[in-house]
């Protein structure tokens, strides 16, 4: 197991230097920097001006100066300073970090609390109403992009009860709190939800097939212990699987939902630190969210070795 | 003795009916006024930008020498009162303007107001002083200023190359507030320091800015607010859904497209909600330098292809102004009239026939329908840039023109244009201030940052000066239409239309005026308050 572990560890580690080394080309790839925006949000280019402010800035060094200036400062906890703002990059990201950390949560934990339970049910009842009923829903939930589902919610909201659930950053209760994430993260989860829901449902069908379930029912075992003591505990693994992945492609459906509900999160901070070529704040935020999903990658791999024993020695 | 009752009663009901509207307009104390902001401004410091997104949260924090009074729409010369300036006065066969300044005023750090920060402020936007500006957008403004000199704490004048008039209406404009010596650039852009009604609390990107009324405003009973907060919010629908759910007092200034309005006039019947130009023109840029369109018939065949009035009807559903360079009246002060204006080529009512003379300038130059010209329509990929250049393409199909739309990221707009990587290009102008000054010497002056086409005519360049001198309005008025009439007719830069948009505030909400020939110029706030 230890073997298996620092293995894995080492393996992340490569994947994170690869990770920073292609943020950082890539974001210089794409045409425009921070000087070019300000002078178009100013109507204006002065070519003096503009040396001068790239010279301020440092991105007039050679590219491998500015790569080992970053990821020196980055490994010793210096982030710089945002372009934009001019305060510095961690004072910028940090307070981000949790509210978009508690969507993400509430979105995943709304995607595993519905989306396996139902897909359990789905396949226990494989071909009857309420299987063909449920598949309907998971089927919605990966159609509908979660930003049209997000702007249906508002504007529902305010038709019917002349409230808008958008980000309130001084809730009065907890329950106000609650609302503040629950709504947004019921609308980006449902996609995950969905797709976790088939996923289980599949997973389950093909483990109720086994032998050693037909087995378990004939030793007398409830239906309950042989759907969730035995099949779903064999069936769970392609779940954490797809639920890791969905933990990753989460900060996709999040940038939309931040925007939609006006969430002050990391996602939609990315996307304007991206639009502003702010390079401390993108560079800095998207280490820290490569960070995040290879350590969720880390765990779901432990989690694995955890759940099936054999892994930890055949791999 | 009933009717002496009756009469009694009448009278009592009346004098409560009196004394109850009076005190409905009766300005109010207090209260913190919600705005949606619709982005998130790169910083604060007004000088250094040149979008309305910073006018409209920082210039409450500031003061001008003058200002456009904030309580009529329409910005003129005879509205412009005094600010931190108590008067002012012309001299020296108007190569002079001096300023007696108001004296007791503090910056909202505490230190006092004098003479030597309105010289540090200007000397730093005419690039004289040690501590640079980033950026600085409106340094053309103050072309004509040799110095500024000042007399003990509370006098200054503005020293001029030769007489400018407009000069106290570029200083009464949102742009043009007066920065505090003491406090660096640097400092301005993250923690701006006024003496304006309203203290800066804290700006967060992408989230919210914050300010409160600062108790020690100059100008006795004001501001009526307690604050002003502003949450940003990019997204259009969530913004208006949330004014129409009540969570914001006011949407923000001129937000509100046409065919908005409607939605949100029927989801918030009791909203109120004007609808006025903004002065920012809708133009073609041309790159005039490379074939083809250094063939000025294909310039002008281009010109005349154009059918303004679909654009107007498209776009605002018939309410946006079709004129020259500057805003048509009658909210335009220096517009053409409009018989004017239908004498230049392609602005005549008749489309059809505009179009066959295009065709003939078009078919001169070598192309036909046998023949197209195929063009790229370059333009940011901003809706409001988006949408006209679509419907330009389609309109270029009647004279043999085959645009193909060219969009491209802001970050690279003013590179291309600068690199003259371009063929046409669809461009948006906002002016500042309704003055001939500010549209022409920025925008077709030779060798101007803003003249994008490189549009250089020294004969207008001259007529430029002349009636920039001139006194008598009526004069000065004339020339500048016929300055107007013949950069139309170079084709400098063919003005599509001037946009209307729409404003709209809860009903409580008073003392709100939207300038009408400037987006720029209207948010010291200072006059507002709620009834609630």
């Amino acid at each position: 197991m230890f073997a298996y572990l620092v293995r894995r560890l080492f393996l992340m580690l490569v994947t994170l230097f690869g990770i920073s080394i292609v943020i950082f080309f890539l974001l210089r790839i794409v045409p425009g920097n921070i000087v070019d925006i300000l002078f178009a949000a100013a109507g204006y280019v002065d070519p003096a001006d503009k040396a001068n402010l790239e010279k301020e800035l440092g991105i007039d060094r050679p590219l491998i100066v500015q790569y080992w200036h970053w990821i020196s400062g980055f490994l010793r906890g210096d982030f710089g300073y945002s372009y934009v703002s001019e305060k510095p990059a961690l004072q910028e990201i940090l307070p981000r970090i949790p509210i978009t950390a508690r969507l993400a949560g509430l979105a995943l934990l709304f995607s595993a609390s519905i989306g396996i339970p139902l897909g359990v049910i789905s396949a226990v009842k494989q071909g009857t109403r309420l299987d063909y009923a449920l598949r309907v829903v998971s089927l919605s939930g990966l159609s509908l992009p979660s930003f049209w589902l997000g702007l249906l919610i508002l504007t529902a909201a305010v038709a019917m009860f002349g409230q808008i659930p958008i980000f309130n950053p001084n809730p009065a209760t907890w329950l106000e709190a609650f609302a503040t994430y629950a709504v947004p993260a019921a609308a980006v989860g449902f996609r995950s939800a969905a797709l976790t829901m088939r996923i289980t449902r599949s997973s389950m069908l093909e483990v109720l097939r086994q032998d050693y379930i037909r087995t378990a029912r004939a030793k007398g075992a409830s239906d309950a212990a042989v759907n969730y003591h035995h099949a779903l505990k064999n069936a769970i693994l392609p779940v954490i699987t797809v639920i890791g992945i969905e933990a990753a492609f989460l900060i996709g459906g999040l940038i939309v939902t931040e925007t939609v509900f006006n969430i002050p999160g990391v996602a939609r901070f990315l996307v304007e630190a991206i639009r502003w070529r702010d390079y401390p704040i993108v560079q800095n935020l998207v280490m820290f969210i490569a960070v995040v999903v290879v350590s969720a990658n880390f765990i779901v791999d432990m989690l694995y070795a955890v759940f099936d024993p054999r892994i930890r020695y055949t791999d | 003795m009933r009717s002496v009752r009756a009469f009694a009663a009448t009278a009592a009901l009346s004098l409560l009916a009196f004394s109850t509207i009076a005190l409905a307009g009766q300005p109010k104390q207090g209260g913190i006024l919600r705005m949606y902001h619709r982005d998130s401004p790169g910083n604060a410091s007004i000088h250094e930008g040149a979008t309305y997104s910073l006018n409209v949260p920082f210039m409450p924090v500031f003061n001008n020498l003058v200002i456009y009074k904030q309580d009529e729409a329409q910005n003129r010369m005879d509205n412009i009162i005094p600010e931190l300036a108590e008067s002012w006065a012309w001299v020296n066969d108007n190569k002079t303007l001096s300023f007696k300044l108001r004296q007791g005023v503090k910056w909202h750090d505490g230190k006092p107001f004098t003479s030597a920060d309105v010289k540090c402020t200007f000397d730093m936007l005419m690039g004289k002083s040690q501590q640079k500006f980033r950026q600085n957008p409106r340094k053309t403004w103050y072309e004509q200023v040799n110095d500024i000199s000042t007399n003990g704490d509370f006098e200054v004048s503005f020293n001029l190359k030769r007489p400018q008039p407009s000069l106290l209406a570029l200083l009464a404009s949102g742009y043009t507030p007066v920065y505090p010596c003491h406090v660096s650039p640097g400092d301005m852009r993250t923690h701006p320091i006024g003496t304006g009604p309203f203290k800066f609390v804290e700006f967060k990107a992408n989230e919210s800015i914050k300010l409160v009324r600062n108790p020690d405003y100059w100008r006795e009973g004001r501001p009526y607010l307690d604050g002003i907060e502003f949450t940003i919010i990019p997204n259009r629908s969530t913004a208006i859904l949330a004014f129409v759910a009540g969570k914001f007092d006011m949407a923000f200034p001129t937000h509100i497209t046409i065919p908005l309005l409607k939605d949100l006039k029927s989801q918030a019947p009791g909203a109120v909600c004007v609808v006025e130009p903004t002065n920012v023109s809708t133009n073609i840029i041309v790159n005039s330098t490379a074939p083809p369109f250094d063939n000025i018939d294909i310039r002008r065949a281009m010109a005349m292809a154009l059918d303004r009035k679909a654009f107007v009807s498209i776009l605002f559903e018939g309410q946006a102004d079709v004129g020259g360079t500057m805003l048509p009246p009658p909210q335009g002060l220096w517009g053409m009239p409009k018989n004017m204006l239908e004498s230049i080529a392609g602005y005549g009512p008749d489309v059809n026939a505009n179009r066959e003379e295009a065709k003939k300038l078009i078919q001169k130059a070598g192309y036909g329908p046998d023949k197209h010209l195929a063009v790229k329509i370059s333009t940011r990929n901003l809706a409001e840039y988006r949408d006209p250049a679509v419907i330009l393409i389609d309109q270029l199909k009647s004279i043999y023109i085959d645009g193909e739309l060219d969009v491209v990221e802001t970050a690279n707009w003013f590179p291309k244009i600068a690199r003259k990587d371009y063929m046409l290009g669809l461009n948006l102008t906002g002016n500042a201030v309704d003055d001939p000054d500010q549209s022409f010497y920025e925008n077709y002056s030779c060798g101007s940052e803003r003249n994008y086409t490189n549009y250089c005519n020294k004969e207008i360049e001259k007529l430029f000066d002349v009636q920039s001198q001139e006194t008598d309005i009526t004069k000065r008025k004339k020339l500048v239409w016929d300055i107007d009439k013949k950069l139309q007719e170079d084709v400098a830069r063919p003005i599509i239309f001037h946009a209307r948009t729409g404003s709209c505030w809860q009903p409580y909400v008073k003392g709100v005026t939207v300038m009408s020939n400037s987006s720029y110029n209207g948010y010291r706030y200072e006059d507002v308050w709620m009834d609630k």
